[in-house]
């Protein structure tokens, strides 16, 4: 049963970080837009995340509570060595979550408005950057359970390069995984020719901040490029994200726009398969090599059991239903929300 | 300000907090499917226009609710690691299954708010429904897991160690049943209350009183029959903690010596150093009755446990008193409002009558923070009743204050924007009424 809580641990990482993402990325999206063009974009956003956005960041709840049930060590050595990040992410989360329902819920448009969309798109940019920042730290190798100082133990296992890499790589396939969802939906050409040119500006940051990632890690000492030359598995993943990525860049005019939304969907799949499938089944890469893994500090016995239970039966009803919204809402013409 | 009393406040804030929109967001969802089939049922546009409004309101309260508690289930890590590290595998199956129930909520509100005219009508009233019922299931799943801090079940402690874990035992604790029921009833009467108080004031303002009348009408009902079953879920709370948390009670009564026919003592100064009660209303034998159905019976006293184990009495006290007096207040208020139904229908457009509820607005949440006070402050200072102490579970990250600053600020100002945002959807209410009843003749 141990097996069935990682896959849903995993999966539901890979579902915050794809549908999470996008909906961070529509918020980052607005940032690197002309004002001019802003409206209509958010527009677009509304219309195409509204139904589902609030579903789309129930998967780090359910992340974060495989995590305190079934992997307690983990849970509890991230919030203790990465306190700081971790509020800071919080303090994004909250914000963007209720900007993102308060500037369309006021009754009144005025100048509130820019308070709602100054406070959405930053904590859009700021929440996935600190989730990038926390998973880089989490297998940076530099969180040190025995650190007495408060530097040693609780800034310097995030504040580091290689960290701060990978939260900046985080953002940019945020940005990356909107626009190309989101091309699809701009319905007038002139938006979807500024969306096509984020998209592929987002493209070029995503491999930009990729090679950053690398070059940090050299930097920091992280062993994170040899071993990933040295299996094959991990190398077929990235060179077919590569080539996902080319044919992206290559469709995103004409191409059809779920062929477009899966490769974009795939090349992220890809490059979290090639590190999970590189460091699994470690979670948490301590100085001391003495790790935490999924193995090793997963809670035993009925407690996995009926996590794992629940976890099914819980799909049961969750994946049938968020099916159907998601097709439901799927290309829709007009809103047809509650203001009337 | 210690770390300790850093987190200790910055998790009651965040709860405080929470619980607020956490029960709004559970509740309102019935009010809005009750106006929703009356609507089905009448065709009176009023009832959609409510629904509609209603259901803006639904929205702001829920990712507000929604945002917070995702904020607490990291929090729990942030500030109590040692607590989470044992507790997790225990007492986490009503949060599995919570965060199910809450991801049901978030799914079917995305069907609700987005599906006017997109679904047969009752498939969409059916969504609300569901937002409702799993609303509520969450509420009573997370609050089960409150049940387990204050009565440790599933698990054997031996030399430190928590053995033989049994995560369904864990969650079917002696307190989680007392609990849910205590929750469910508040969050109704608080909820209830709140509603009907704000379209009581509104028709006292003249404005779309047909409107506001259907609002308070559904609200109230719902308030006032939670109002009058809590007293009973009350007893029977009272009757548990008496046999299960005996400090707890103690503390509430500021009971300090162990004794037969104790008094109910109704308000005054707890003393702790002379271990008396002034200025207080003394019942003799009143507690040992509500305690344990015996006017003679002995109920025990804080003398019966070391001091370093007293939870605070005074605040334990005070706020028992406040939960009380005011669920008393609402009873009148109910019991005054099935009055008015039964013999004097006209009271309901007196102005003293819609007064009285628009004052008793917040006096249900005031009530259900002051409940949660006595549970929370009630249980110290152990965080898992009996078995771990609050002091050894707290983060050994040093400086939580200004993490307790930085949130507080952030909680300040939430609140105000909600209120603000509030505020503007009730003063706009006449125009969008003005411009749904236009879109409904133009179609």
């Amino acid at each position: 049963m141990l097996y069935v809580v990682i896959i849903f641990l995993c999966l539901s990482l890979l579902m915050y970080v794809l549908l999470g993402g996008a909906d961070f990325g529509a918020g980052i999206l607005e940032i690197f837009t002309p004002a001019s063009m802003r409206e209509q974009l958010r527009d677009t956003t509304y219309k195409t995340i509204g139904p589902i956005w609030e579903a789309n960041h129930m998967w780090l709840i359910i992340a974060i509570v495989i995590l305190f049930v079934g992997f307690p060590p983990i849970y509890t050595t991230l919030s203790v060595h990465l306190h700081i990040p971790l509020a800071l992410m919080l303090i994004g989360i909250i914000g963007r979550g209720t900007a993102f329902v308060f500037r369309h819920y006021d009754a009144y448009q005025d100048d509130m408005q820019k308070v709602y969309n100054f406070i959405f798109t930053y904590s859009s940019f700021i929440t996935p950057f600190f989730l990038g920042l926390i998973f880089g730290a989490a297998i940076g190798g530099q969180i040190d359970p025995e650190a007495m100082g408060f530097y040693e133990a609780y800034i310097h296992p995030w504040f580091n390069l290689f960290s701060i890499s990978v939260g900046v790589f985080t953002v940019a396939i945020c940005g990356f995984l909107a626009s190309v969802f989101l091309v699809g939906e701009a319905k007038k050409p002139k938006v979807k020719s500024v969306i096509i040119g984020k998209a592929k500006l987002f493209i070029v940051f995503t491999v930009i901040a990729g090679g950053l990632v690398f070059a940090a890690s050299i930097i920091d000492e992280v062993p994170l490029v040899g071993l990933l030359l040295k299996e094959w598995i991990t190398i077929g993943t990235l060179v077919l994200a590569t080539i996902a990525v080319v044919v992206l860049w290559m469709k995103l005019k004409e191409g059809n726009k779920m062929m477009v939304r899966f490769l974009s969907g795939f090349v992220v799949t890809a490059i979290l398969l090639a590190f999970g499938y590189h460091y699994f089944p470690d979670i948490i890469i301590t100085k001391s090599g003495e790790n935490l893994s999924v193995f090793n500090s997963s809670a035993i016995g009925k407690p996995i059991d009926t996590l794992a239970w629940a976890l099914l039966v819980g799909s049961l009803f969750i994946l049938p239903s968020l099916g159907y919204l998601i097709y439901s809402f799927q290309g829709s013409k007009e809103p047809n929300q509650a203001n009337g | 300000m210690d770390d300790l009393f850093a987190a200790r406040s910055q998790m009651a804030l965040s709860l405080g907090f929470h619980i607020i929109f956490a029960c709004i967001g559970m509740v309102m969802p019935f009010f809005m499917a009750t106006s929703h089939y009356k609507y089905l049922k009448t065709n009176n546009p009023l009832y959609m226009d409510l629904t509609k409004a209603w259901s803006k309101g639904v929205a702001i309260f829920f990712v507000t609710g929604a945002v917070s508690g995702t904020m607490l289930s990291f929090e729990l890590g942030l500030l109590w690691p040692e607590f989470m590290l044992h507790a997790g595998p225990i007492f986490g199956m009503p949060f599995s299954l919570e965060g199910t129930a809450f991801f049901i909520e978030a799914i079917f509100l995305g069907f609700f708010l987005y599906g006017w005219g997109k679904f047969k009508p009752w498939f969409h009233w059916f969504t609300g429904v569901v937002v409702g019922i799993s609303g509520l299931a969450s509420g009573i799943l997370v609050v089960a897991a409150n049940g387990w801090m204050n009565s440790p079940s599933g698990f054997d402690f031996v030399d430190g160690k928590f053995l033989n874990i049994d995560p369904v035992a864990a969650l079917f604790n002696d307190a989680w049943f007392t609990q849910a029921l205590h929750m469910s009833l508040a969050a109704f009467t608080a909820t209830g209350f709140a509603v009907a108080g704000i379209h009581a004031y509104m028709i006292l303002k003249g404005k779309n009183r047909e409107f506001h009348r259907k609002a308070f009408t559904i609200a109230i009902v719902f308030g006032a029959i939670a109002a009058l079953l809590q007293p009973i879920s009350g007893d029977i709370s009272a009757k548990d903690i008496a046999v299960r948390q005996p400090a707890k009670l103690a503390a509430m009564e500021a009971h300090f010596e162990t004794s037969k026919s104790a008094p109910l003592i109704i308000g005054g100064i707890p003393d702790v150093e002379a271990k008396e009660v002034n200025y207080a209303i003394k019942i003799p034998g009143a507690l040992s009755f509500l305690a344990h159905g015996d006017f003679e019976a002995e109920v025990i006293g804080l003398d019966q446990f070391p001091e370093e184990y007293h939870p605070p009495v005074a605040v334990v006290h005070y706020a028992f008193q406040i939960m009380v007096g005011l669920g008393m207040v609402l009873v009148g208020l109910s019991l005054l409002y099935f009055l008015s139904l039964w013999k004097k229908k006209d009271w309901q457009l007196k102005p003293w009558f819609l007064w009285l509820f628009a004052l008793a607005t917040p006096l249900g949440f005031i009530a259900l923070e002051a409940g949660w006070t006595v549970t929370e402050v009630g249980r110290q200072p152990w965080i898992i009743y009996e078995i771990m102490l609050t002091k050894d579970a707290v983060t050994p990250i040093p400086g939580i204050k200004y993490s307790f600053f930085i949130f507080t600020a952030i909680y300040v100002s939430l609140a105000g924007i909600v209120s603000f945002l509030l505020y503007r959807q009730i003063k706009a209410v006449p125009d969008s009424l003005k411009k749904n009843s236009q879109a409904s003749s133009n179609t």
